[in-house]
């Protein structure tokens, strides 16, 4: 088991609000290696055969409980993928907090690709929630292209948020889910970019279930030179509600690229999709600084709000 | 508190100059509700801008409390005590009631002080505080928590801009008592308040009438009221809303 010094430390407090070990299950990978396990009675972490990850079993009733996985990299230079499985049983209902943290100080881009394959069970509920965090002074890049694919068996629920907001150069975030009969999926994705920062986000959803309900929904801001890239799709195979919506702010030279796309194979699929990007209203601004606040701090005031 | 001297201002449209307000004085008083009327596009909604600092004058000054403000910005009026509360009130997503009062205020509001707010403009305050100030909200509702956010700065000049607008009848009467509150409530605080409405007028101390961006009329209300009824400067609520 590795120890953690204060920059790690720092970062796991950022991307998992973690001030000491967590409570439950957990797992904190820093630098390529474990820094801490523990499974609990209904929560098994097992490490894949070849290293690159884990296997995590939850048992079927589970209720309650929750399993912390985050993942810290300090070291310039250092490139890892890794893949977990998260295997929810029925009837269960957990809370999922991933998340990483990228402090780079060197001249070399350090990278994490995080795969995550999640099983969740009949009946089950899952919230699961991922910070990604960039920091560090070095010219190396911080990158971060997580991938996420999700399978819901019959009548499950599963609330994913997933939250970029600082530090992160280049990201390639690519999310698929496929939903059984009655099965309901929550994403609120919420992304900010910066500088020459660079975020493709994708997602396609595949309805296949008589009932099944999909909401994505994007909040986003560009600034600086940054991009970002929306591109959410849901294919209803089924009677089925989808609906997916990309709200952006733009500022300075940021650009925004949204692409809402619905394919309908069922003719009692209900698709519906929503696409807004422009500038913080002139009113906004001016309505904060009659409240006192400088233009600066209007913005950030209106910034914060939308990402909140 | 307010003086402005020989104000003007202009505006381009369709390549041609169109003068909004010309060469306007006038004082407001200490302790006292003003209320600017007149025709639509007299101008009334420019100058309550003009004194926020929303729109800068291309000629004349105004004074604060004995201070030169007209090269102020907003928020430098707003510090020195300038409230504003607008005819559309804005709306934010993601921010809710209770932050744009902590940002009204600027300090530490505790959550019992909010709640008073919110009572004092109407509003049950557990609904609201909590609610994001967003297209969920009716215009009444919005119109309530903008006043709110007004009576949370505080300052000693607070400039309505039609208040009445957008609001349903049973909120405006609860209007007027917010405004006779209010007035008790900051000790010698003056509002302007931008209206047509009958019962506003009849609250006001000082009444002034705004026709093509020039003062038609001005005085105590015993001596301006008898002189506006019948004409589009006094209206009564259920009229113009037919």
């Amino acid at each position: 088991m590795a120890k953690l010094g204060e920059v790690e430390k720092r970062l796991l407090q950022e991307v998992a609000d973690l001030h000491t070990i967590p409570e439950g299950a957990y797992n904190i990978r820093a630098n390529g290696v474990s820094a801490g396990r523990m499974s609990s009675a209904n929560i098994d972490i097992q490490p894949k055969e070849d290293g690159k990850g884990l296997d995590i079993y939850i048992k079927p009733g589970t209720k309650k409980e929750s399993v912390h996985i985050p993942v810290v990299l300090t070291q310039t230079g250092l490139k890892e993928v890794v893949y977990n499985d998260f295997y929810v049983g029925d009837d269960c209902d957990v809370l999922i907090i991933a998340g990483c943290g990228i402090d780079n100080c060197g001249s070399q881009d350090s990278q994490h690709d995080g795969i995550h394959r999640f099983f969740v069970g009949a009946n089950s509920k899952v919230k699961y929630v991922e910070k990604h965090f960039g920091s560090g002074t070095g010219r190396g890049k911080r990158i971060l292209n997580p991938v996420t694919e999700v399978h819901q068996d019959e009548n499950s629920y599963m609330e994913m948020e997933m939250v970029q907001i600082k530090g992160v150069d280049d990201t390639l975030r690519d999310t698929t889910a496929d939903l059984k009969a009655g099965a309901k999926l929550i994403v609120r994705e919420r992304l900010m970019t910066d500088g020459d920062q660079n975020a493709v986000s994708t997602y396609v959803v595949t309805l296949d279930g008589e009932g099944s309900n999909a909401d994505v929904v994007s909040r986003s801001v560009a600034r600086g030179h940054s991009y970002q890239k929306f591109d959410a799709k849901i294919l209803g195979n089924a009677p089925c509600h989808g609906h997916t919506e990309c709200d952006s702010i733009i500022m300075d030279e940021g650009r925004i690229l949204a692409v809402p796309g619905l394919q309908a194979n069922c003719v009692d699929a209900e698709l519906v999709h929503e696409a807004a990007i422009g500038k913080i209203a002139g009113d906004q601004l001016i309505k904060l600084m009659t409240l006192g606040l400088t233009e600066h701090e209007a913005e950030e005031q209106i910034i914060n709000g939308f990402l909140k | 508190m307010l003086e402005l001297k020989n104000i003007s201002f202009r505006v381009d449209e369709d390549g041609q100059t169109k003068d909004i307000i010309q060469n306007i004085n006038l004082t407001i008083p200490d302790s006292k509700i003003v209320v600017v009327t007149g025709p639509n596009g007299g101008g009334k909604s420019t100058l309550a801008r003009l004194i926020a600092g929303i729109e800068k004058p291309l000629e004349g000054q105004i004074i604060f409390k004995g201070q030169d403000i007209t090269e102020l910005g907003i928020t430098e009026r707003a510090n020195l005590g300038i409230s504003f509360a607008f005819q559309q009130p804005v709306r934010f997503k993601g921010i809710t009631v209770y932050d744009l009062l902590k940002i009204a205020s600027g300090k530490t509001v505790s959550f019992g002080e909010a709640c008073n707010l919110l009572s004092f403009v109407g509003l049950c305050a557990r609904d609201y505080i909590r609610r994001e100030v967003n297209s969920s909200l009716s215009g009444g509702e919005l119109k309530r928590i903008e006043i709110a956010t007004i009576l949370a700065r505080g300052g000693e000049l607070a400039i309505f801009d039609e208040p009445e607008a957008g609001i349903d009848l049973w909120s405006f009467q609860n209007l007027i008592e917010v405004f006779e509150n209010l007035r008790r409530k900051i000790e010698k605080s003056s509002i302007i308040i931008i209206s047509h409405q009958e019962r506003i007028l009849n609250i006001a101390d000082e009444i002034i009438v705004l026709k093509d961006g020039r003062i038609d009329k001005k005085g105590p209300r015993e001596e301006i009221l008898p002189q506006l009824i019948g004409t589009s400067s006094m209206v009564s609520y259920c009229r113009q809303d037919i």
